[in-house]
């Protein structure tokens, strides 16, 4: 029999990717119309609990970053790395198991977290038995993937793998780190079982949230999704990377330089000072390799600008370029100690959040898709490439209205906390500031909504593309050429 | 060792080890090399490959 890439792992991947994407920005567009309208919930009654916002605030950083983004990156990964080593997955038994167990991972967060169980860490609110759940699937696709690298029939490994291979360990060491707790149910309380409290105390544990929370920016959302932009990019072009030995200085530079920022998330605490001086040193000079990529991925382009004005995927791929070249600026300007003062607490925070999230996390996955959905239902291309186009504009639209919103509302919240009369009593109270916010929350809930919708424009095409086709199971292994 | 001895010379030697990085990526040697690696996408499909002008 001749050998086959594995594509069922990377199809099912890829698909769920759509349907989380959905289900995660819909609780987004829920929490922003809460915003404005506190009481727009509590109307379902014996519901209202599980639906209020601190309960789905968590499902849906979860939802988007874990579900949706997971999912993303599990596909193209597994993807790339069959394509670029040239070799089936090592086991296909194991890409099954991480897929089960990862949906399973996302259904027990979609239950828990409405239900109020939370250790109460941001970005790591899941309960101590799903945090064994997550570690066990972790280790199990790092054996797949790290071991398809083992097996490869090309001499080199290609530059998108590091990348993922940097991920996948760091996530591994993070999550292992930051979730060392101790049940409740060693205290001898079987009534809530599933609590648990942090193995750190005080300040250690802010610095330990903090290291984990600014790596699954950096590694997570930042490192893995630079594996998928050095593939796509160049095979939507047409071209080879602009320079691969940048790329090299790239993923050396960032994996040097982003472990040490997670200081400047607690800027102005107990934290001591050098230590938050260190997080501001090196959250400034992580914008040399984060400007390197962008470039390098930008100008893959070069002498072939004029695709960008015809082929709606490309235009993902380059314009989430541009938001990550964007939001690697705001971030190391908004880590220097003064700016911080301002833009701290405030919608400013959120804002920078969803410029890279929305902008380069989610873009640069749409474009991916769009490109890999086609060739794992046998078809050319996708259902309507003009779809495509319109999903492109609502989705840029929806994040520039959107971010520019709550710039807005960020330095409005900032200056308005901080003013103070000539005898030293504050200018405004905090109602006022809040009551402030209204025109801007009212901007942010249409730009994503815009940005919701063309998700939904996104599962059409995808439902179109798939019902015209039919899943891929022989995708020829080339035969291996030494490179 | 004294802790702030142990991470001065962390850094120092994470530098060092950087600056190698850097030589041996942009080492003339290295240019061929490194050019069939970027190439490795379209290894398959020599339909999409192009060379860089």
């Amino acid at each position: 029999m001749e050998a086959t890439y594995n594509y069922k792992v990377v199809r099912q991947f890829a698909i769920m990717t759509v349907v989380w994407g959905i289900v995660g920005m819909l609780v987004g567009v829920i929490l922003s119309a809460q915003l404005i309208w506190p009481a727009l919930t509590e109307a379902l009654g014996p519901l209202a609990p599980y639906l209020s916002y601190g309960r789905i605030r968590p499902l849906h950083t979860n939802a988007v970053i874990f579900a949706f983004g997971g999912c993303a990156l599990f596909a193209t990964s597994l993807y790339i790395v069959q394509r670029t080593c040239q070799t089936r997955l090592l086991s296909d038994g194991l890409a099954s198991f991480v897929f089960w167990g990862w949906q399973l991972v996302i259904l027990l967060a979609a239950v828990s977290l409405p239900l109020g169980v939370t250790s109460g860490k941001e970005y790591a609110e899941l309960e101590w038995p799903i945090d064994l759940l997550i570690a066990v699937v972790w280790v199990a696709y790092a054996i797949l993937f790290l071991g398809t690298v083992v097996i490869r029939k090309t001499q080199h490994i290609y530059v998108a793998n590091w990348f993922f291979g940097a991920f996948i360990i760091t996530i591994a060491v993070l999550h292992i780190v930051n979730s060392a707790q101790l049940p409740w149910i060693l205290g001898g309380d079987a009534t809530s079982w599933w609590k648990s409290y942090s193995a750190y105390a005080g300040v250690h544990d802010a610095m330990v949230q903090w290291w984990y929370g600014h790596n699954a920016v950096g590694f997570f959302l930042t490192t893995a999704f630079l594996g998928m932009m050095y593939y796509f990019v160049p095979k939507q072009a047409g071209r080879p990377i602009f320079s691969y030995r940048l790329s090299i200085v790239h993923f050396w530079s960032l994996n040097f330089i982003y472990m040490w920022a997670g200081p400047h998330h607690l800027l102005y605490t107990a934290l001591p000072d050098w230590a938050q001086s260190l997080g501001v040193v090196f959250s400034l000079m992580l914008i040399a390799p984060s400007w390197g990529g962008m470039m390098n991925g930008i100008m893959t382009l070069s002498g072939a600008w004029h695709k960008l004005r015809t082929d709606p995927i490309l235009k993902f791929l380059i314009t989430a370029l541009s938001f990550y070249g964007m939001s690697t600026f705001e971030g190391p300007m908004m880590s220097v100690k003064t700016v911080n003062a301002l833009s701290h607490y405030t919608e400013w925070t959120i804002g920078h959040v969803h410029s890279g999230a929305l902008g380069w996390v989610a873009m640069i996955s749409i474009g991916s898709l769009y490109y890999l959905i086609p060739r794992l239902f046998g078809r050319e291309e996708m259902w309507s490439t003009r779809l495509i186009n319109v999903h492109f504009w609502w989705s840029t639209i929806g994040v520039v209205l959107y971010i520019a919103a709550l710039w807005i509302a960020g330095v409005a919240q900032g200056l308005m906390w901080r003013a103070t009369n000539a005898d030293g009593t504050l200018t405004y109270s905090f109602a006022q500031s809040v009551n402030a916010m209204y025109p801007f929350y009212t901007i942010r809930l249409i730009g994503g909504t815009m940005f919701f919708a063309g998700m939904l424009l996104m599962a059409y095409n995808v439902w179109k593309t798939v019902a015209a086709g039919k899943a891929v199971n022989d995708a020829r292994i080339p035969q291996a050429v030494a490179a | 060792m004294d802790a702030g001895v142990f991470g001065s010379l962390v850094t120092v030697i994470f530098f060092l080890l950087f600056i190698a990085i850097v030589w041996w990526a942009y080492r003339k040697g290295n240019k061929q090399k490194f050019e069939d690696a970027a190439n490795l996408p379209f290894r398959e499909d020599p339909e999409d490959a192009r060379k860089p002008d």
